[in-house]
């Protein structure tokens, strides 16, 4: 046996030339190794629109507001909008409500889309397919649908009977809350791509319109306008409105019904449009009459609170039983066992001039008449997984499918059918990539981020508020956006904060430059997870190594 | 007393502020050393460190912070013990800097030699450094570092106290806490551990010295770290950093919560850090976040009988220590936090 010549000639036990350890891989003592991931950040995955916040914050925080603005539209069209509109969801899921309070995502989306209007920032169709798509309903799926089909090159038209596009953050949406100029400039900015809306445009059948455009599909979203209506035992001295009616008139500025004492009749986020409308067109009082308990109305807390700031009353557990003459009869709800309202027996009564319904909306399925193949179901519109109705081509989204009937689904909805009908168009199918690990808090850091409190849009003053359709919610400026962009906590996702690179006992790890992140040198990196402990957004994942 | 906030930032809000290495929305001249890509890893991969020691940790961070200090012209002496053994088995080493290693006990007299020969040189662009671990500092090392205290040699001594012999095989030291479990003081009898009232602390000696800079830093806080080493090569004399860093071998911890349990040391006023010039001290660093030793002492086994209900007078001593140190050097943030 022969002994290695160069080993021989090494004192006892030595095997190395003199020299630096760096000839010593220690990588070879690790039983775990460290990864670089991007984890899907919670205010990414809650938002109904499908926005990659989080990415447009990391741009935000930077001042580079268009580069953040651009990154918004690839998802949705109407930041602007979205940002007065939005139930932000994205706050509610918010990481940074752990440590103060969470972003103020909602205020900043609406700074960059007030910034492009300003600026005049634009987006490019795509190179033409020669396919035509057929868009029913200008609604935020419409729009949206529009928007994103013209970026992928097709040829779009839509189709809407009312004089104005928006659907329901025109007429639903009091001006309050959404301003028409800001949206009225981003329709426009959607029509500068090549856009065509055919307005006052009633559809009867989709069928004919479809043969004889000679669309290759359609989009159907025509929404839910047909409000409920609760039995209610009147004597007809007074009038009772419906709630989409109520708020419709009010933005045609036809002559409007709501005077003297005003009582809605609902919990939702309706209700509370009709008393705030109504409040500021100068009534006496205004009193919302809710089924169910304070905890279980399906308003949103805020809209709820800043209609009783405004001198709205609610009144709790009641059920509107008859109208006589002026006087409205309550029953007395209890709340049973299943937290379903139960009556009680026991009456009340309050005054009224004028009682609005705001219970709920349907679908007018008229427009379906010629599809026999179109699934319907208590009145909704069914669709499959590529959000295509039982017709050939034929798509729908928005408030007529099974959905949350929120304006920021309806966007989600519109990106989503583009896709599926893209793919339709091509004769292939749209697979949804595979979403990543959400983040949840233990996976954070926080004591890397600086305490600081959440900047709060300022509120007019009620006063104000109450007299006028101005705008109730103002805006950031650009001090505080960026301010507020910074309080982002980058969840999963690395910022470059260099923590890693500084914490490695080991130097196993080579900063490759603005932009480009790290890398690991697994020759010498033992294992030790420093790196991934003291990463403040959870962006490194210990994995065990293959022993 | 006034805070260290030279270079920290006065905000402006940057997300991160100086809380993480570097951060893209501060200009460069804020970010660390570390998180540049040009400093000079004076030791380097490949050293036989355990995973996640927080000596090799605290050394990179001063010495290559040092190294941008004076403009890389630096030589170290180092004292016996783990971060000699570890960066430095023959033939290899980790150091790509100057660095010499003599004995156990006699770093800062070779580093006071150094001086002397560079200063015989006029080679007074050439700055040096003695470094050990707590043995090699507080027992063995201790009457050459008072001698070169004593004499003002131009040498920064920096001490990475890891609070025990980890080297030999976790021997107390005399700057183990008490109630400690170590190789020699294990947790059994009624007082379990390191007795308490035994030890001492260098950095309030190295102050009755009167010597011109005395710090005290953390591998958790690294910009404060670096702004102490470079504040201290603005100084010529002997000038004294004690560093704390968490040894998971002899401490029972975690490899990955090193830094962690350097933050608590630090949170819960267990390792006070300030800084004194010419005996005095002239800043502490707040505490940010106020803990109790137990979330410290939790994460390590070495004290895991003062959880025991028998030993509870032990971790009320300790809680004892750590308050005593926030009212000594004045350590919680009065009237809010720092932005």
């Amino acid at each position: 046996m022969s002994i290695d010549p160069i080993i021989q000639s090494k004192p006892f036990a030595i095997t190395l030339d003199v020299g630096t350890s760096l000839l010593n891989k220690t990588g070879t003592w690790r039983n775990e190794r460290p990864v670089y991931l991007d984890r899907l950040p919670p205010c990414n995955h809650t938002c109904p629109a499908g926005e990659n916040i989080q990415a447009w914050l990391g741009f935000a925080e930077e001042g580079d507001y268009e580069a953040a603005w651009r990154q918004i539209m690839e998802d949705n069209p109407l930041p602007a909008t979205m940002g007065r509109v939005c139930y932000h969801t994205c706050e509610g899921a918010c990481n940074r409500a752990g440590i103060d309070e969470a972003v103020g995502i909602n205020s900043v989306e609406r700074f960059l889309g007030d910034q492009a209007l300003m600026h005049g920032w634009r987006i490019d169709a795509g190179s033409p397919t020669g396919k035509k798509v057929m868009i029913v309903g200008a609604g935020p799926a419409g729009l949206s649908a529009a928007y994103h089909l013209r970026r992928l090159g097709h040829e779009v038209t839509v189709f809407d009977a009312n004089p104005q596009a928006g659907g329901m953050i025109r007429y639903g949406i009091p001006k309050y809350r959404m301003p028409r100029e800001k949206l009225r400039a981003e329709v426009a900015r959607i029509e500068a791509m090549g856009v065509k809306i055919e307005l006052n445009t009633k559809i009867e059948d989709i069928s004919t319109t479809r043969k004889e455009g000679q669309f290759d599909a359609v989009f159907m979203c025509i929404g839910a306008q047909l409000s409920r209506s609760a039995e209610i035992e009147s004597d007809g001295k007074i009038p009772i409105h419906d709630a989409a009616v109520v708020l419709r008139d009010s933005e045609l500025d036809n002559p409007n019904q709501l005077h003297g004492h005003v009582v809605i009749y609902g919990g939702g986020n309706t209700a509370m449009d009709v008393a705030r409308t109504s409040i500021r067109m100068g009534a006496i009082s205004t009193t919302v009459v809710v089924l169910e308990a304070q905890e279980d109305m399906p308003a949103h807390s805020f809209e709820r609170d800043e209609a009783i700031e405004e001198g709205a009353t609610l009144k709790y557990l009641h059920s509107i039983k008859r109208v006589n003459g002026r006087t409205v009869t309550l029953e007395k709800m209890k709340v049973s066992e299943n937290r379903w309202p139960k009556p009680t027996g026991e009456f009340d009564s309050i005054e009224a001039d004028v009682i609005v319904q705001a219970i709920g909306q349907d679908v007018d399925t008229a427009i379906l008449q010629n599809t026999p193949a179109v699934n319907l179901k208590d009145g909704i519109t069914q669709i499959n997984e590529a959000m295509c109705t039982g017709e050939d081509g034929i798509f729908a989204g928005g408030d007529m499918v099974p959905s949350q009937r929120t304006v920021t689904s309806a966007i989600g909805h519109g990106k989503k059918a583009a896709r599926n009908i893209n793919a339709y168009l091509r004769g292939e199918e749209w697979v949804a990539p595979d979403k990543h690990e959400v983040v949840t808090p233990d996976m954070l850091n926080t004591w890397y981020y600086s305490d600081a409190p959440r900047t709060v849009r300022p509120m007019l003053d009620v006063v104000r508020r109450k007299t006028g359709f101005a705008e109730v919610v103002g805006d950031l400026d650009v001090d505080n956006a960026v301010f507020e962009a910074r309080r982002c906590m980058s969840c999963g996702n690395c910022f470059e904060c260099d923590n890693c690179y500084g914490v490695c006992p080991d130097n196993a790890i080579t900063k490759l430059g603005p932009g480009n992140r790290f890398k690991f040198k697994y020759d010498y990196c033992k294992g030790c997870s420093i790196c991934a402990t003291e990463c403040p957004c959870g962006a490194i994942k210990m994995v065990p190594e293959d022993i | 007393m006034t805070q260290i906030s030279e270079t920290k930032q006065k905000v402006k809000f940057y997300q991160t502020g100086t809380l993480t290495a570097g951060n893209r929305l501060l200009e460069e001249g804020h970010r660390s050393v570390q998180a540049t890509v040009d400093r000079s890893n004076s030791l380097d991969c490949g050293h036989r460190a355990c995973q996640g020691c927080g000596e090799a940790l605290g050394a990179r961070f001063a010495i290559d912070a040092a190294m941008r200090a004076t403009n890389n012209q630096l030589i170290a002496a180092n004292a016996t013990g783990c971060l000699e053994v570890f960066t430095t088995p023959y033939p290899e080493t980790a150091w790509s800097i100057p660095w010499i290693h003599s004995l156990f006990g006699n770093a800062p007299a070779v580093a006071s030699g150094i001086a002397a020969a560079m200063k015989a040189k006029g080679r007074d662009d050439v700055r040096v450094i003695a470094q050990g671990g707590d043995g090699g500092t507080t027992d063995i090392g201790f009457g050459c570092l008072s001698g070169m205290f004593d004499r003002n040699d131009d040498v920064l001594y920096i001490c990475y106290n890891n609070e025990a012999y980890m080297n030999t095989g976790v021997q107390r030291s005399s700057a183990t806490p008490g109630a400690a479990r170590t190789a020699t003081t294990m947790p059994v009898g009624p007082e379990p551990g390191n007795d308490f009232a035994t030890g001492k602390s260098v950095p309030l000696i190295a102050m009755a010295h009167q010597i011109p800079y005395v710090a005290t830093a953390s591998v958790h806080d690294l910009h404060d770290l670096e702004h102490k080493v470079s504040k201290a090569m603005s100084f010529h004399g002997a000038r004294y950093i004690e560093i704390s860093v968490p040894c998971p071998l002899g401490w029972g911890s975690k490899p990955g919560d090193t830094i962690k349990i350097a933050r608590l040391a630090v949170q819960t006023g267990m390792f006070p850090l300030f800084e004194a010039e010419n005996g005095d001290v002239t800043g502490v660093t707040k505490i940010r976040q106020h803990q109790p030793v137990g979330e410290y002492l939790k994460l390590q086994r070495r004290f895991a009988h003062v959880f025991k209900k028998e030993n509870e007078d032990q971790l009320q001593a300790l809680q004892a220590i750590a308050d005593r140190n926030i009212k000594r050097f004045n350590l919680l943030p009065s009237g809010g936090e720092e932005e």
